[in-house]
């Protein structure tokens, strides 16, 4: 059978796939949860296919002693009759399984929400997350953009908003995707349990650039998370021999792009204070490099059609100066 | 009884449409018209089909630059909107109005002009869409467009605008479908139909044309308040101004999840007759069908959140519609309980018709199955909005309805045209639909279990998709050759097909008791009924006489019972459907532009309906009052 040969195609290939962003590799509490409740979902609802199958092959295979179009089907239809409460017997427990299966899955999904937990913000742009932790230390908002770093073994509770459309959150390895939404606020816990990265990406379809709103998701030990989220609460420092960058950065990107400790206080674009930290540029669209930088300030159009990233007219020189400028913005 | 040279010549001459263009504009034969829109319909299925090859095309490799991000949004806004609205949802209706009068022993639908109005207004639906894509003003934000994003803030120009009216357009259309064949259903069955003896076809047509009489309202009041909100800022949706952007997904949604039962209960219809007839016994289980699909129809009303699992609704909610939605499997369930007892006790010819049948049962299973995964609020989060849903919700509307569909097109072909199809060539097409639709579809589970969301032109490299998306390319192209084949048999059957006669299949319900192809009177003599299989009894066909034959007239019965009660004018052919529906659209279309439309497009209108019910002088034409008491 053809979906059957698929489904073993299709399990062989899952053992070799990257898995950074599946969540059919769970490295949290709520993706582990989900992933137990989908497995049982497969045994039942697998079951239930196999024994249609059957039924329909043994319904066209079976020898048929009857001969006539008007022939007599009482006797038969008496035992299909019974088989009509089996069938439904069938259903109802194999759901009930289900249901049960499912409600035990949710409430494991809000078994964290009355503890109290590290606050994150995150806001949907088209096409980039805003993303602000909480101080620690303070009562201030460290803001950074497309780059969640997450401690292991501890929650972290996020709250979604969105400042435009409506997006969706959705990190499949820690968890499943909550919706950002005009208008309101929703909060989701994640408890990520293994180390690593992973690649979340927006769920709804959010305009012309959906496919290009991804953001990359870092799971380390709690150590290792506060000395990062330290870096980020300072103020960028300004790489060596870099002036003529930085002021045509002023000059030319500073309305729209903030970089803390500088005097640009733009709020329409990411932040961009520790740029250079990040794995990927303008939400997952390019890989971090020097190179991709300057690409990406010569060519957004060209790199992610329709992003709100205008094409500025930079000479060589005025571009190559940005460009290493913000790689040295560790 | 055989009518006699003479009263088949009166028929003839009551019942005909004029000739030439006059005659096809001004027609009210439900044959024709459900002619129209069936065709209408399939040449919109290809040009959609074409639309997802190509999309298939642009994903078959990661980052592929083939199609810009605006052009592959436009492809599947309009292939989504296509399938939904001017596809699945019309040629359902269309197969009732070609087929409940036939099936009720009546001659022809109880509103005749407003069936041709429904199919004027639906073309309307049809040109508005595809000539805004021709003027490159396609919508481009899927087939349900939320707000904001398809508020005036961001999608300013009239893609948005052209969406929304199209589906005024067409759930007007549906509207007057859905009451006509209601109406027929109820009070034109034939003599002996009672309830408890009317197939599973109709009552299948029946409750679908109730829920849509039912949603439908819902979508054209929040389509209409998208557009209030797009002209003239009423704010329903901005939530800056106290608007909800949720409330447009309820309202949707309270349609749209009743749309898709209203697409999969005529399907049941279609199985069920099908079924029945090559497996040449009368259907087990009438009674458990016709309750599930009442239930069906109930529960599609008590379901709509589970769209909406990942919006942070509150919970109890959430549990609430996760077991209504699974609930579904239990009538669901039975029905294809039902379907497989009736071959397991009869015996099956493997023609055509039936082993679509059995791609039905094998493919809509798998969707119903990953139907009842994603109705877990929990696990939904996970699936929703990926290549799982993608994979789900064409599981269920390709395998659940247009297999049934496919099955139904080439069991009543032959009474449509006189003429079979070709079963080697319908093999052929049989095997490669649904073996290419398994080969493509069937891997997006996997994808959307790898991570890969849907409504995305491009993917990166390294994650793991590459293969899977070839693979489901591929499918989808046998699929289109399969679709190929199939098209090419209809036609060629449709001049060199094998003569049928009028019961090629030895079909159980009255449709086959008609000559092939139909004349325009449908039955010479009212049929009476007495069982669920009128063509299986014994002896021939009973007949009441008794409705005139020299004028428009149709019996009208009771609505449990059947009793006869009276006799109706029928009314004959109408410019005024065509020309109402006219000025319908340029009311509509009007309405894209300026508020001011609808008021002054309001007075032709009036006008056409005027003279569309302008009274007739009956008496002068039909002679004495007393004659007809």
């Amino acid at each position: 059978m053809n979906s059957r040969s698929m489904a073993l195609l299709g399990m062989v290939l899952l053992a070799g796939c990257s898995g950074v962003q599946s969540p059919l590799v769970p490295s949290g509490d709520q993706a582990g949860a989900l992933h137990n409740l989908f497995w049982l979902m497969v045994v039942v609802c697998g079951g239930i296919y196999l024994l249609v199958i059957a039924g329909l092959a043994w319904g066209l295979m079976r020898v048929r002693r009857q001969s006539a179009t008007t022939s007599d089907h009482t006797a038969s239809d008496k035992r299909l009759d019974k088989g009509v409460w089996v069938a439904a017997a069938v259903i109802v427990a194999g759901l009930t399984v289900l249901i049960v299966g499912s409600f035990l899955a949710d409430r494991a999904l809000f078994a964290t929400r009355g503890q109290s937990a590290m606050m994150v913000r995150v806001t949907g742009y088209q096409w980039w997350w805003r993303i602000e932790y909480r101080d620690p230390a303070g009562n201030r908002w460290i803001e950074t953009a497309n780059e969640l770093h997450l401690p292991a073994g501890r929650t972290t509770r996020v709250q979604l908003g969105s400042a435009d459309v409506i997006h969706s959150f959705w990190v499949p390895n820690v968890a499943g995707k909550l919706d950002l939404i005009p208008g309101r606020r929703n909060q989701l816990d994640l408890t990520p349990r293994r180390e690593g990265w992973f690649r979340g990406q927006c769920a709804e379809f959010c305009g012309t650039q959906h496919a290009h709103m991804a953001f990359d998701v870092k799971v380390e030990s709690p150590a290792t998370f506060d000395a990062w989220l330290a870096g980020q609460g300072r103020n960028a420092t300004t790489p060596a021999a870099s002036e003529r960058g930085q002021g045509v950065f002023a000059q030319n990107c500073a309305a729209c792009h903030g970089i803390r400790g500088t005097l640009a206080y733009g709020r329409a674009g990411p932040d961009l204070t520790h740029i250079a930290s990040r794995r990927s540029i303008a939400a997952g669209t390019l890989p971090m490099s020097r190179g991709g930088l300057q690409g990406w300030i010569a060519q957004p159009q060209a790199l992610k059609p329709g992003t709100a990233m205008p094409t500025i007219p930079l000479s060589a020189a005025d571009a190559n100066a940005v460009a290493q400028y913000l790689a040295g913005l560790k | 009884m055989t009518p006699d040279q003479r009263r088949i010549d009166q028929l003839d001459a009551t019942w005909h449409d004029a000739p030439g263009l006059w005659g096809f504009l001004t027609t009210v034969d439900h044959k024709r018209i459900a002619a129209r829109y069936i065709v209408t319909a399939l040449l919109l299925m290809f040009l959609a089909g074409m639309l997802a090859l190509d999309m298939r095309w642009q994903l078959s490799v990661p980052e592929n630059t083939r199609m810009s991000p605006q052009l592959f949004n436009e492809s599947f806004s309009l292939h989504g909107s296509t399938m939904l609205f001017l596809v699945s949802v019309p040629v359902m209706e269309a197969m009732a109005i070609w087929l409940v009068p036939l099936m009720l022993g009546t001659r022809n639908l109880a509103f005749p002009r407003l069936g041709a109005f429904s199919f004027w207004l639906y073309l309307g639906g049809v040109l508005t869409l595809w000539i805004a894509h021709a003027l490159d003003i396609t919508p481009d934000l899927g087939w349900f467009e939320y707000p904001p994003l398809s508020g005036p803030s961001y999608s300013p120009g009239h893609r948005a605008d052209i969406w929304a009216q199209m589906i005024t357009f067409t759930e007007v259309a549906a509207l007057a479908a859905s009451v006509n064949v209601a109406a027929t259903i109820l009070k034109m069955r034939p003599p002996g139909m009672t309830l408890a003896r009317m197939p599973v076809f109709l009552w299948a047509m029946l409750v679908s044309s109730i829920m849509t009489i039912l949603s439908m309202p819902a979508i054209m009041l929040v389509t209409s308040m998208l557009i209030a909100d797009r002209m003239v800022s009423t704010h329903f949706f901005a939530p800056a101004s106290g608007g909800d952007v949720l409330l447009f997904q309820h309202l949707f949604w309270f349609f749209g999840h009743p749309e898709v039962y209203i697409i999969f209960i005529p399907a049941t219809g279609f199985v069920s007759s099908i079924v029945e007839t090559f497996s040449r016994r009368p259907l087990f289980g009438h009674s458990v069908l016709v309750l599930a699909i009442m239930a069906i129809g109930s529960l599609a009303f008590g379901l709509w959140v589970h769209h909406m699992f990942a919006v942070g609704l509150p919970r109890l909610g959430n549990d609430f519609y996760t077991a209504a939605s699974m609930a579904i499997a239990v009538p669901a369930g039975l029905q294809i309980f039902c379907w497989i007892a009736t071959m397991w006790s009869g015996r099956p010819w493997l023609a055509t018709p039936m082993l679509w049948m059995l791609g039905f049962v094998s493919t809509f299973v798998i969707g119903g199955l990953s139907g009842v995964m994603t109705a877990s609020a929990a696990l939904d989060l996970q699936l929703t909005d990926t290549y799982f849903i993608v994979a789900h919700l064409h599981y269920v509307l390709v395998g659940g309805a247009m297999f049934p569909l496919f099955g139904a097109f080439c069991y009543w072909y032959p009474k449509a045209t006189g003429r079979l199809m070709s079963e080697a060539w319908g093999k052929l097409a049989f095997v490669l639909i649904v073996g290419g639709f398994n080969l493509g579809f069937f891997p997006m589970h996997f994808l959307g279990l790898m991570g890969m969301p849907r409504r995305v032109y491009t993917y990166p490299e390294g994650m793991g998709w590459d293969l899977l998306n070839q693979v489901a390319t591929a499918g989808s192209a046998i699929t289109v050759m399969g679709g190929l084949v199939f098209v090419a048999n209809a036609l060629v059957s449709y001049w060199r097909g094998r003569p049928s006669g009028p019961n090629p299949w030895h079909g159980s319900t009255l449709e086959w008791a008609v000559p092939a192809p139909t004349p325009s009177w449908n039955f010479a003599y009212t049929p009476v009924v007495s069982s669920l299989t009128p063509m299986w009894d014994e002896g021939p066909l009973k007949v009441v006489d008794g409705i005139a034959i020299e004028r428009r007239e149709v019996l009208v019965t009771t609505v449990t019972d059947a009793a006869p009660i009276y006799r109706q004018k029928s009314a004959g052919p109408s410019i005024w459907p065509l020309v109402s529906a006219l000025a319908v659209t340029a009311m509509f279309l009007g309405s894209i532009f300026t508020p001011w439309a609808i008021p002054i497009g309001a007075v032709p209108i009036g006008a056409a309906l005027t003279g569309w019910f302008w009274p007739e002088r009956g008496r002068a034409k039909t002679g004495p009052f007393a004659v007809r008491a």
